[in-house]
């Protein structure tokens, strides 16, 4: 045993002596937690918005106004042509054109009925969208502001409640994917590549012929990934809770218990590669192509599962990172307990078992 | 050769790494066409001094000229005429024999007929036709090493230097190695080697022998014997090394 | 130049003699593009939904016949019991509660008023603005129509009505893929292009090899220069393999020049694959550089606006992205390809790019160490 803490200990001083990997393991969760927090956001801000007015009258003047005083655009300019709107299009100059017909005021006024075009860039389908319901939200208010003397006969009024996120901040959806993002990528690929360096500079003979057993010798190099990968876990938590203001609703014990089952099971994954690579570079190509691409993209981190063909809804039931995420979203933001949580802690208690005998396996066949 | 030129001259060379002293004042000549080894137990500073006098480390302090060329100011002008093995294996080994020979001697600037004519020449001497078109991972060590010297004097550089050439190979292949040594002597090539095996120490011409990153002794293997009221190499670098 | 040439040889050699390369270079990219570009939809459809009535009212019964209409909502549940609905909320399987109280209709006729209870599952936040969105334009449209059939009011008659034309130019069928592929695109041409030049001389670093190099009168930027251009050439080849495969899959429009985006593309992977140098000339072994580049990589993409517009990023963000190579081709592609933009649309974003590359050039070189 004490052979086995001396290696083990030996692993450590390995990896502390590498400050620099050690400073971006650390700081990949906090720069990644504030991306996602303030970056990459789908709030519309300063969409450069173009004015074709080609009526210059009161009644477009004070709609302009009233754009641009929203706080959602700033002005990109004014044309006089309608190829200029290509040109502002063309040159990303701007997202929007507003198009104010001939003659608007007058329209208004005698029709009751006038006329905006909204030219938008739509290469970019989703935010083109958004902005438009934005800037149509704008203009009806306006407009609407005008007609408040007429009173409504009744109406049936709408309650919304926002579950378990009543602010609608963005960094709620991705703090449990993030978590299953960094676990997946400092346990399963650090532990291959390490693995698999020994192998390609031939120091893993060395170890197997010490009187250290394989078992100890696999355990040895995963355990300080273990707690490092606690460690990182833990710091999204409270990044999440001190930055954002993202609350760990259930059961903190819970949460931790989960975010062991699941870095045993990204290591025992990370083992497992390590047996079939015979050079980092395969480990880690094997490790960012099967796992941290479809961890991010299968798994509902950033993109909602059930918009995917079923082809893809199907494939992502094998991503483990897909049912953590779900554990964590429950206990985290949900506050629900175990009932609420016992078949997708089953199915990666089975996925871990799984990846463990089938490492163990490889292993043997590799010493035979 | 009754020119006595000094070919690599060095004077009170210094390296440390932080306080740790790799090489203590070291100071010595190699003449033109000798075989001068640097002899030394693991650990003593034969590689950090080779580096330096390669261009591939500076030097703390201390006069150093290598082919005529300070090796502070003039170390490309070294690398065109030095050749260099290392003691960690470096021929490309995902390559095949004749492409390791072509890369190198294209990248002294060789002609391409030049080229083409000299392989044919070296493989035929090393009796390698046959696997020319072979990875080099697929070869034997000892081939490996021959290759590597040969590929190290292909550009026919004034000096080449061999750090530990004959490694961890059989002794039939040492002997075969030290004649290729002698025989890149008659075409005018100084030769600089270290290496920890003593019986090679009666090859050379002179000898020194370092110790924790002094220079003890140098002179000829048999003037050393003498001094030292040795019978074999292997002795005198015992009692140096009990002193 | 014939030292230059000596050196691409071998590079290229051990490239493709390396077993692992060619489904890199092929398999990977092709499986990603596809795959990527179907499961990175932002676009919404079928919320399901569970309706808590517990009036069955006319005016409830109504009302619930306007959501179902309604091509954004999939009503997968039916309940008087509100409990049940709330539960089925919380494991997942319902988005959105629409409850309506007892005397629903009635308080509608005697107070002119009522109330009905939206439950949204907030978690993801723009999700569950946009069905907050969606739920309210079909109330408001409900609500006229019924002041209209049951009250007799004619809404529209003293009231002043603006018509809104929203025009979708380049993508009128606001075709998500597109946009999302050429994104995809752009990253996968720069993480090969990137890892695969930085793991290249670290590995020579590694394995000693650079060593042998570095004792001969080789210069540092004939050697830096025979590590790039091959990758240079892969990461173009990557280029034209994916646009021809979003042509042939998703219909990807090519309105500009495509010699144009190529030129651009060469600057841009100078600047990359120069960024990839340089990281590797300070770092030593293959698992250092890996986290290094992963760390810009994903920093760097996530910040170009992949999913999400850059313009839209807070203003310290946006001045990242000044060094940002990834958003700068992020643009430019999708500007050249979607929108037919010209040199003169995008001649700010080349000269950056331009300079950057010689900045980072000199870095690498200079940094590049042939003695220690």
């Amino acid at each position: 045993m004490n052979r086995f803490f001396g290696f083990v200990k030996k692993e450590f001083q390995h990896i502390f002596r590498d400050v620099r990997t050690l400073v971006i393991l650390f700081g990949l969760p906090m720069v990644m937690i504030i991306l996602f927090g303030f970056v990459v956001t789908t709030e519309i801000r300063d969409v450069e918005v173009g004015i074709w007015d080609r009526s210059m009258d009161q009644a477009s003047i004070s709609a302009t106004q009233k754009i641009f005083a929203s706080g959602y655009f700033i002005p990109a300019g004014y044309l006089q042509h309608e190829e200029e709107i290509g040109e502002l299009f063309r040159s990303g100059r701007a997202k929007v054109v507003v198009v104010f017909e001939e003659g608007f005021e007058r329209h208004l006024q005698r029709e009751n009925r006038a006329a905006i075009q909204l030219i938008t860039d739509a290469s970019d389908a989703n935010s083109a969208q958004l902005s438009l319901t934005y800037l149509q939200g704008v203009l009806m208010t306006y407009f609407q502001s005008m007609n408040q003397e007429i009173e409504m006969p009744w109406s049936v009024n709408m309650k919304s409640r926002m579950f378990y996120n009543e602010e609608l901040k963005g960094v709620y959806m991705f703090v449990p994917g993030l978590m299953a993002l960094i676990l997946m990528l400092i346990s399963a690929l650090m532990t291959s590549v390490t693995i698999t360096r020994e192998k390609e500079f031939g120091t893993m003979e060395l170890l197997l012929a010490s009187p250290l057993k394989p078992r100890e010798i696999i355990l040895g190099k995963v355990t300080p990934y273990v707690l490092l990968s606690f460690v990182n876990a833990m710091t999204i938590v409270l990044m999440g809770f001190l930055v954002f203001g993202v609350p760990v609703v259930g059961s903190l014990w819970l949460l931790m218990l989960e975010c062991i089952l699941y870095i045993t099971l990204a290591l025992s994954i990370g083992v497992l590669i390590s047996t079939n690579a015979k050079t980092q570079q395969m480990a880690m190509f094997i490790s960012m192509v099967g796992l941290m691409l479809p961890t991010i993209l299968l798994s509902g981190f950033i993109f909602p599962i059930d918009n995917m063909p079923k082809v893809l809804q199907w494939f992502s039931t094998l991503m483990p990172a897909r049912w953590f995420i779900v554990v964590i979203k429950n206990i985290m933001l949900k506050g629900t307990g175990f009932a609420f949580i016992w078949k997708e802690t089953l199915i990666l208690l089975g996925m871990t078992l799984f990846f463990i005998l089938a490492s163990v396996k490889r292993f043997k066949i590799r010493l035979n | 050769m009754v020119d006595h030129e000094h070919i690599i001259e060095v004077k009170e060379m210094v390296k440390k790494f932080g306080s740790f002293r790799a090489n203590d004042r070291l100071t010595f000549y190699v003449e033109k066409g000798e075989i001068f080894g640097f002899l030394g137990a693991n650990g003593a500073g034969k590689t950090t001094a080779i580096r330096i006098l390669c261009g591939l480390s500076y030097p703390t302090s201390g006069e150093i000229m290598v082919a005529g060329h300070d090796v502070y100011r003039e170390r490309e002008k070294i690398k065109r005429k030095i050749g260099y093995m290392s003691q960690k294996f470096s021929l490309y080994e995902d390559l095949t024999v004749s492409e390791n020979i072509r890369l190198y001697a294209g990248i002294y600037g060789l002609g391409r007929n030049q080229i083409a004519s000299r392989e044919e020449q070296l493989l035929e001497r090393l009796a390698l036709s046959h696997i020319r078109n072979r990875l080099i991972r697929e070869i034997p060590l000892g081939w490996k090493q021959k290759l590597a010297f040969s590929v190290a004097i292909f550009h026919q550089p004034a000096i080449v230097f061999l750090d530990e050439p004959t490694g961890g190979v059989d002794p039939i292949t040492r002997r075969q190695f030290w004649e290729m040594i002698h025989d890149a002597t008659e075409e005018g090539i100084t030769v600089f080697v270290t290496t920890h095996y003593m019986d090679e120490a009666e090859y050379c011409d002179r000898v020194s022998i370092m110790v924790d990153g002094r220079i003890d002794a140098l002179d000829t293997p048999a003037a050393l014997k003498q001094q030292f009221e040795s019978k074999n190499m292997n002795e005198v670098f015992l009692k140096l090394a009990r002193r | 130049m014939r030292i230059l040439l000596t050196l691409l040889v071998k590079e290229f050699k051990q490239i493709f003699r390396n077993r692992l390369m060619l489904p890199i270079i092929f398999v990977i990219p092709v499986v990603q593009m596809i795959l990527l570009t179907y499961a990175a939809s932002l676009e919404m459809k079928g919320i399901s939904m569970a309706v808590v009535d517990q009036d069955y009212s006319q005016a409830s019964r109504l009302l619930v016949s306007r959501f179902e209409g309604s091509p954004f909502f999939e009503i997968s549940l039916t309940t008087s019991d509100y409990q049940k609905a709330v539960r089925e909320l919380t494991r997942d399987r319902v988005d959105v509660i629409l409850h309506m109280p007892h005397e629903f209709e009635k308080r509608l006729y005697s107070e002119k008023e009522t109330d009905l209870q939206l439950v949204v599952n907030a978690i993801n936040a723009t999700e569950a603005g946009l069905v907050n969105a969606y739920c309210t334009r079909i109330l408001f449209d409900y609500n006229t129509q019924v002041r209209a059939e049951w009250f007799g009011l004619e809404g529209s008659g003293r009231q002043t009505t603006l018509e809104m034309i929203p025009r979708y130019w380049y993508n009128p069928l606001l075709d998500y893929k597109i946009y999302m592929f050429s994104g995809i695109l752009v990253i996968i041409v720069t993480m090969i292009g990137m890892l695969l030049t930085a793991l290249n001389l670290v590995r020579e670093k590694e394995m000693g090899t650079t060593e042998q190099i570095n004792v001969t009168p080789i210069r540092k930027y004939q050697f830096l220069m025979a590590k790039l251009i091959p990758f240079m050439i892969i990461a173009l080849f990557e280029l034209a393999f994916g646009l021809m495969i979003g042509r042939l899959l998703f219909g990807l429009p090519i309105e500009g020049s495509l010699g144009l985006l190529f030129l651009f593309t060469c600057i841009y992977l100078l600047v990359v694959l120069g960024i990839g140098l340089f990281l590797s000339t300070i770092s030593n072994t293959q698992q250092q550089l890996m986290f290094l580049a992963f760390f810009f990589m994903i920093t760097f993409i996530l910040m170009s606006g992949v999913f999400t517009p850059a313009e839209s990023m807070p203003l310290w963000a946006q001045k990242i992205n000044l060094v940002n190579p990834v958003a700068y081709f992020m643009k430019v592609i999708r500007m050249i390809l979607l929108k037919g933009s010209g040199f003169r649309d995008i001649s700010r974003e080349f000269f950056s790019l331009c300079f950057y590359a010689m900045v980072i050039l000199t870095l690498a070189i200079a940094n590049y160490r042939k003695t220690t």
